[in-house]
């Protein structure tokens, strides 16, 4: 029996909290922090998560006639009678499903209804019908003037012909059926399998030689071959196409070299991947290299351990990761290019030439999304993985390590030399050889050297004008790019409480590297250009691109400001909030000016990446804003091929003459400021 | 040592004066070195957490104006998260802190008044020591000629009056030690947070600064609460110190009292060197430790009969027979012992003592060189010492504990 007794003051003091829970009051700078954090985050989920939401969204729509909400009723002068909804008539009157029907067209007459043209034994000219409907998923219309939902539309005789039932749009997986049911489509899944796995393993081995021969020898020119490696970054990959089609195609320079096959297919593919991927995996293995630590090395001599031995069981070891990460990177590269496949992939269809068939040639965006969906997978997973491992690397790296300084080994130095007068020469040869088909006056019956070319006569794509558009294009692109990336990433790192804002804004930062930059621009398609959309009037003008391609390269850029914001002291902010100054003046007295080297760089990476993309902005440049790429692209589909070689050998001079000024600056910057040096 | 500040949060006080004095009594406090100021700095019941870690459990504790205070502990104790509480960088989670008055709980950091000197220092690397001194006096509506003469006389405090024009790259750490000083000092605050600003620097270095440091705050009077890890630094510098551990505050006290009436094991184990031996309570006043029975005097907290307990005796309070010619002590808390082994510390040596009484460990002792020389102390040499009652510590037994001397700084 439970004795009821009143609570004691031990009871009270008991249940009563020790101290009150503080709040803390958000200061002017929380405050601006989080309204940044909300427009560069408001900023990455309209250019981003929206468009890519909406296209997944619109990949699972399929047209199909409400059959179901339709009821038919037929006079024929006794008063109407119903023949239940169109569903249940369905049968009788010989209409196909409701998405097949569709198909084959997006409106239904009531005449047609009876192919025959009688409803039963009379003619069709003796009957009034009626129809009720109009759902949200379909429209009835009565001489081009819609009913409304649920309001009887009646036609006499002569009018059955202008009552029209329109197809609505229905949720289904209709359209990945379709995909999935058509080997022509599903066989581009396993071609960009093959091509991407080749490539990858090609490319990593060269690289890893490559990074080798530079980080663990004493070989001479190790600058020289450095700033080759870098070339392929400088240009449109399709230049690599190109290349290949003048070396290896049917008038071709190498031709014979091919012994009979084609390069138009999966080896073109491949080695023209290889070449464009190639300074990728070899800055992540590189680095990789870089970092191992000598101590392993000297204790691997001390113990008499042979070079072999050494280099299997501590060289690779050391360097997994980047090797594993060089190879995803790679990977995703592959599978999501465009522009190599394009020129030389002939026939043999991958994922990515697929989307932009399927928009371009067939107008299918539908199909487009679905293809675009599936490229998704293998780039999301790849991403994931290569994140995980990045994780793991940086984990390895102690502040014991001590670096590794290779030491002479005549054999290994000049094998070294010569794997790299190989690979660099290669390189050279394809840049060379767009160079060489840029300035002959017609290839290969006509040697002799002019600009012809450069004059982009009568070509496709817009010329001059697409250059200048690129030109202006990749300005907005690096200047405006690097000040959303930069000020993001110090929010990220430097802003204070309101973490979840922060994380989640790192998050859609992280994005769009999985995201294959023709998946981006059908996305935008979807998106943009949908007329209840209020942004849609940046629909078609030089700002999507410039959108599309800050978003498309935003990751890299904005990792690397992390880094450069890393190695900047955590209490800045502290000690300026202590001296009761607002983060603005941290800010733009001592970050941005300590930061300026980075946010070069990232600047000079926005620029190249502007002016040498394709896919990003491939479906959303319009007449007045043609690109320098795309305008490449286009004169190789019709065929002016030498002068696509000449547009991409002036992206290459331009980005190289872009890559000297960011050198100059640089030097400037460590030459002029006393404190950066130490 | 100018004063004698005492006692804070409840803790017993012996020493006279600890009752807080009239605020308005300026004189009295200028006159009196050792008359107790104001609170300046009140810590009530602040608690912190961190996911499931729990960095701060319920701590309170005072600091009074002009009073140099030391949070002492090991890493992980929260005394950094205390003082980042206290600057308004990681705010607690319930508890106040009043500073001059003001309820500053909640306030961002901004909002408050305080300068701060981090272990890193934090200087910005593209301005000069000038333009570092000088950040926190702009944007004030001071005017130019205000701001740089306020700087000059900073500049000529920290004694690097010739330096102003350099960057912080380019002058030694014990100077950009003295920089960021000078930058939280410049606006004058009430108050100046140190997060152990000497650890960084070479141990010479650190000493000189140490003493500078201290003189420096003397001058200036200005409230201080610094954070380390490193005990001599504290018992050196600080007029009172905050020891923690796990969150929370162990004692608080002068260096002196820490140091010779350590309130808890922790304490008594952290600060210095210090032997732990088992025993058990027979009475107030006596403790067994084995087969020996030692007399006790001067406890805090008195353990009852029966109870398992924790003698404490620091080694230099271990007196070797014969060494002291006129000890009234000599025949209380006699032990016969066996020398183990001895430990040369160039001024000093170090004796481990056998005795069965404690089998674990042996007992640690501490004599000059020229006791040690005197008497023949080497290894297997028979001899007897004295625990002098007044020196002998009993702790409640936490924990399993032989004689722990081997943890010594010095």
């Amino acid at each position: 029996m439970a004795r009821l007794r009143a609570p004691s003051m031990a009871d009270l003091a008991l249940g009563a909290p020790s101290a009150p829970l503080i709040r803390p009051k958000a200061g002017r700078d929380d405050r601006l922090m989080l309204a940044f954090v909300l427009m560069i985050g408001a900023y990455l989920v309209v250019s981003l998560a929206l468009p890519l939401g909406f296209m997944l969204w619109k990949s699972a729509e399929v047209r199909a006639f409400a059959y179901g909400v339709v009821e038919l009723q037929v006079d024929v002068g006794q008063g109407f009678l119903s023949l239940g909804t169109l569903e249940e008539a369905a049968p009788r009157l010989g209409l196909a499903d409701p998405v097949d029907q569709a198909r084959r067209s997006a409106s239904l007459t009531a005449a047609q209804l009876f192919p025959d043209a009688r409803f039963g034994e009379r003619p069709l000219s003796a009957v009034r019908m009626r129809l009720s409907g109009g759902a949200s998923d379909g429209v009835l219309e009565l001489g081009g003037k819609a009913a409304a939902s649920g309001e009887w539309v009646e036609a006499g005789p002569r009018d059955l012909r202008r009552l029209v039932l329109r197809a609505g749009t229905i949720r289904s997986l209709g359209n990945y059926i379709a995909y999935f049911s058509n080997p022509a489509l599903t066989n581009s899944i396993v071609n960009s399998l093959v091509v991407s796995l080749s490539t990858t393993l090609i490319t990593v081995l060269a690289a890893f030689g490559f990074a080798y021969a530079l980080q663990r020898t004493c070989m001479p020119l190790k600058g020289l071959f450095r700033t080759i490696a870098m070339v392929p970054i400088l240009v449109p990959s399709l230049l690599a196409g190109l290349s290949l089609v003048y070396l290896f195609g049917n008038q071709g320079l190498l031709k014979g070299l091919m012994m009979g096959s084609s390069i138009y297919g999966a080896p073109g593919i491949v080695a023209g991947c290889v070449f464009f991927t190639f300074p990728h995996a070899f800055l992540i293995i590189a680095t990789a290299l870089a970092i191992s630590d000598a101590r392993l090395f000297e204790a691997a001599r001390a113990l008499r351990t042979s070079p072999t031995r050494t280099f299997f069981n501590v060289t690779l070891p050391g360097a997994r990761y980047g090797v594993i990460s060089a190879a995803f990177v790679v990977f995703t590269l592959t599978i999501t290019e465009f522009g190599v496949p394009k020129v030389v992939g002939g026939d043999y269809n991958v994922l990515a030439v697929d989307i932009y068939k399927q928009v371009v040639g067939q107008q299918n965006f539908a199909m487009g999304a679905v293809v675009s969906v599936i490229l998704l997978v293998p780039a999301v997973i790849a991403f994931v993985v290569d994140r995980l491992v990045t994780a793991r690397q940086v984990a390895l790296l102690t502040a014991r390590a001590v670096p590794y300084a290779p030491s002479r080994n005549r054999a290994l130095d000049a094998s070294a030399f010569l794997f790299c007068c190989v690979v660099a020469g290669l390189l050279l040869l394809v840049l060379g050889v767009a160079q060489y088909a840029s300035l002959v006056k017609f290839w290969p019956y006509n040697l002799t050297l002019s600009f012809a070319h450069f004059a982009f006569e009568g070509v496709d794509g817009g010329g001059w004008e697409s250059y200048f558009n690129s030109l202006r294009m990749a300005f907005y692109v690096a200047v405006i790019g690097t000040a959303v990336v930069f000020v993001g990433a110090y929010l990220v790192e430097k802003g204070r409480g309101f973490a979840a804002a922060r994380a989640g804004l790192h998050f859609l930062a992280m994005m769009p590297m999985a995201i294959p930059g023709l998946v981006l621009g059908l996305a935008y398609i979807f998106f943009f250009n949908d007329r209840a959309n209020p942004l849609n009037v940046v629909y078609g003008t030089m700002a999507i691109l410039v959108i599309s391609s800050i978003t498309h390269f935003y990751t890299v850029s904005h990792l690397t400001a992390l880094t450069a914001l890393k190695a900047m002291d955590k209490e800045f902010e502290a000690v300026a909030a202590s001296l009761k100054q607002p983060v603005t003046r941290v800010f733009t007295r001592v970050t941005l000016p300590v930061c300026l080297p980075t946010a070069l760089d990232i600047a000079a990476y926005y620029f190249v990446n502007a002016m040498t993309t394709v896919s990003a902005v491939v479906f959303l440049y319009a007449p007045s804003t043609t690109l320098a790429a795309v305008a490449a692209l286009n004169m190789d589909d019709a065929g002016q091929i030498q002068g696509a070689a000449a547009m991409c050998m002036l992206i290459f001079y331009t980005n190289l003459g872009a890559r000297m000024v960011h050198a100059l600056l640089s030097r400037g910057l460590a030459r002029t400021q006393a404190w950066r040096i130490r | 040592m100018s004063q004698h500040t005492v006692d804070l949060s409840g803790l017993a006080s012996h020493l006279p004066g600890s009752a807080a004095g009239d605020p308005g009594d300026a004189i009295a406090r200028g006159l009196a070195a050792s008359a107790p100021r104001p609170t300046y700095l009140a810590v009530a019941d602040v608690s912190k957490r961190f996911g499931d870690f729990t960095a701060l459990k319920n701590v309170s504790l005072d600091v009074r104006e002009g009073e140099f205070v030391c949070f002492l502990g090991p890493s992980g104790c929260g005394k950094t998260t205390l003082l980042r509480a206290i600057a308004g960088l990681d705010i607690q989670n319930s508890g106040t802190i009043r500073q001059a008055g003001r309820d500053i709980s909640a306030l961002p950091p901004e909002e408050r008044d305080f300068g701060i000197v981090f272990q890193s220092y934090a200087l910005f690397p593209n301005m000069t020591v000038r333009q570092n001194i000088a950040f926190g006096l702009e944007n004030r509506g001071l005017r130019r000629p205000a701001v740089a003469a306020r700087v000059d006389e900073l500049l000529h405090l920290i004694d690097l009056s010739a330096h102003g024009h350099k960057y912080p790259s380019q002058i030694s750490g014990g100077q950009q030690q003295r920089v960021a000083l000078a930058r939280a000092l410049a606006p004058s605050p009430g108050l100046i947070l140190l997060d152990e600003p000497l650890s960084a620097l070479d141990a010479k270095v650190r000493l000189h600064l140490r003493a500078e440091l201290k003189q420096l705050q003397a001058r200036l009077g200005v409230t201080t609460v610094m954070v380390t890890h490193d005990q001599d630094e504290a018992l050196s510098i600080a007029d009172r110190i905050v020891v923690m551990n796990m969150g929370v505050v162990e004692q608080v006290g002068t260096p002196q009292e820490i140091y010779d009436a350590p309130a808890s094991q922790f304490v008594a184990d952290f600060i210095g060197a210090m032997n732990f031996v088992e025993g058990v309570m027979l009475n107030p006043d006596e403790v067994m430790v084995g087969d020996l029975t030692l007399v006790l005097r001067r406890q805090a907290r008195p353990a009852a009969a029966g109870e398992r307990v924790v003698v404490a005796i620091r080694p230099e309070d271990v007196r070797v027979l014969g060494a002291d010619a006129h000890a009234e002590w000599e025949h209380v808390n006699r032990v016969a012992v066996e020398v183990a082994a001895v430990e040369f510390l160039g001024s000093h040596v170090r004796a481990s003592l056998r005795h069965p009484a404690f089998p674990a460990k042996p007992l640690v002792a501490q004599l000059s060189q020229s006791v040690a020389r005197a008497l023949q102390i080497v290894p297997g040499r028979r001899l007897d010492v004295v625990l002098p009652t007044d020196r002998l510590r009993v702790y409640e037994a936490l924990r399993p504990h032989g004689a722990a001397a081997g943890a010594v700084h010095g």
